[in-house]
């Protein structure tokens, strides 16, 4: 009743904290409210959302809120027994263990105690990498892997944080432009740009070839991949910057846009460029 | 006679016959509040705030993992406030050390304030990173911090009870005035209120000076009042920029609608 009547000034309904959502007879609670002689009251600024008798309120800018399933970037902050510590954006370091990473030598092996002595060979400080989101500890903590052949160390690229409200979730959350870059878009707002790598160099034989996935050597980029990898960096800059939200056919078009312009890798960053750039993406989409 | 003359010339009074005070400023009247929720670095939310000439910026990380571990609590999110005064801000110029006492103390009184506003059992583990940058003082300098803060965390998306929104209050004989400069705090007992307006519970009552018994509850009272005002200010600021942040080309909530209508037919 009462979501009914404040609602919607020209859209969604926002809040500030404190502010009196609804009755809590009626609704309850969700993220980014609390309860107070029956009252449904948001904690933080942002805009109310409602799923049947469930109201939560969603901050416009946070740090990211991990799901499991989610596909983040992180970067290795300290190897301690048996686990990683990654840097994910989060509001605690993730944890991957060493048991959720594939070894070399066949990916269905045992660790061995080797393997733990030798930790620092597959992930060192201040690696990059992508991984999914396995499980969260008891204190909220998430736990990741990178069982797969997609996850692993990252290189040949560049590393860009935004706010992680800006990356939905879509069908896959690695892109490959026509210019040669490969995109990762993590979901807690960190988003890798590299060199593109072709797919059957990727999966090859059987898997998996430890030399390559663990390798923290950069591959020789060519002048034209190099400025193709930045001018893909600065137009996410430059979106992020207008809160306008990532996804493959923004970036796409956003990309189609200022090469069909001839606007320069330093110029996408100028004012007046980027505030054509983000008219040209809101004007097509309407 | 003489004597008196000069010192009459001297100390400028406080409230004139008029009502009046020094800034010309009736007793009630707040001095200009300026709101800036512009982002700031790498910083998760920033607010720089002035109260007439006072003028202070705050930046706030986190929650993020803490960087000293002995300082995690196991069951909710430890907060950290680190306050630098800048050497210019004041009339005579004076470094101050980060270790100083008076800015440790004014430091932890900043923590207490928000330790029960701030949701920090939602973040067990984690740490909340708050620096306060004093620019220009020129008196209140514990209320814009406070108001300060509070934009910045509201902005930083972490969980308030409410707004906390703190005023200055004196007393010049026995008329109350509002939000102090520093030419009347040196004359005037004050004492600093911080409220969370919708509850009106006061969360930070503060002085340095004596003041009569009498005459407290007065201010108190004013000081309360004068807190919803601020409120009103900082709360439209907040709003604001939800708005544009929200409809700057942003996350189209028509979308996100679809969303969610999609989320509930898997149910």
């Amino acid at each position: 009743m009462d979501l009914a009547e404040v609602e919607y000034d020209g859209g969604a309904r926002l809040t500030c904290p404190g502010d009196y959502i609804t009755s809590s007879q009626a609704f309850m609670r969700g993220h980014g409210t609390y309860v107070e002689n029956d009252q449904v009251i948001a904690s933080v600024a942002g805009t109310v959302e409602r799923v049947n008798k469930l109201v939560t309120v969603r901050a416009i800018r946070t740090r990211y809120s991990p799901e499991v399933g989610d596909l983040v970037v992180g970067r290795i902050t300290e190897v301690q027994p048996k686990r990683w510590k990654v840097d994910a954006n989060s509001r605690q370091d993730a944890v991957l263990m060493l048991s959720s990473v594939n070894l070399p030598g066949g990916v269905q092996r045992r660790k061995l105690e080797s393997d733990e002595l030798q930790m620092r060979t597959f992930f060192e400080e201040g690696d990059l990498l992508v991984a999914e989101v396995q499980a969260f500890f008891s204190d909220g903590a998430m736990s990741l892997h990178t069982r797969s052949l997609k996850y692993g160390k990252l290189r040949n690229g560049q590393l860009i944080a935004v706010p992680p409200i800006l990356v939905r979730r879509l069908k896959s959350h690695f892109i490959t432009l026509p210019c040669g870059v490969d995109l990762i878009l993590g979901l807690n707002g960190y988003i890798w740009v590299s060199k593109h790598v072709k797919d059957n160099d990727q999966e090859g034989e059987e898997g998996f070839d430890a030399e390559a996935v663990y390798s923290s050597q950069n591959d020789d980029i060519d002048e034209a991949t190099r400025s193709a990898i930045s001018s893909v960096t600065n137009i996410i800059r430059v979106l992020a910057a207008h809160f306008v939200p990532l996804t493959d056919a923004i970036l796409l078009e956003a990309y189609a846009w200022v090469m069909d312009q001839e606007i320069g890798t330093k110029d996408i960053l100028q004012e007046e460029t980027s505030d054509f750039l983000v008219a040209a993406l809101t004007s097509s989409r309407e | 006679m003489v004597r008196q003359m000069v010192v009459e010339s001297v100390y400028c009074k406080i409230l004139n016959d008029g009502g009046f005070r020094s800034d010309g400023r009736r007793q009630y009247e707040l001095r200009d509040i300026n709101i800036d929720l512009g982002q700031q670095g790498s910083a998760d939310g920033s607010a720089s705030v002035s109260h007439g000439l006072t003028q202070v910026l705050v930046s706030v990380f986190g929650p993020r993992e803490a960087k000293m571990r002995s300082q995690t609590i196991h069951d909710r999110a430890n907060i950290n406030v680190e306050v630098a005064v800048a050497p210019f801000s004041t009339g005579e110029r004076r470094r101050r050390g980060r270790g100083d006492k008076r800015i440790l103390e004014f430091a932890s009184t900043i923590k207490s304030t928000f330790e029960p506003v701030i949701q920090t059992a939602l973040y067990p583990r984690s740490q909340i990173d708050i620096f306060v940058q004093i620019l220009q003082q020129d008196g209140g300098v514990l209320q814009a911090c406070i108001n300060a803060t509070t934009l910045a965390l509201a902005s930083a998306g972490i969980p308030l009870l409410d707004f906390v929104c703190a005023v200055t209050g004196g007393v010049h004989s026995t008329s109350p005035l509002l939000d102090l400069t520093t030419l009347e705090e040196n004359d005037v007992p004050h004492v600093t209120v911080a409220v969370m307006p919708r509850t009106g519970k006061v969360t930070l009552v503060t002085m340095e000076t004596r003041l009569h018994v009498d005459r407290f509850e007065d201010i108190f009272r004013v000081g309360c009042e004068a807190g919803k005002v601020i409120h009103k200010e900082m709360r439209a600021a907040v709003k604001e920029r939800t708005r544009s942040v929200g409809s700057g080309g942003g996350p189209d909530v028509g979308d996100r609608d679809v969303v969610m209508e999609e989320r509930m037919e898997d149910y």
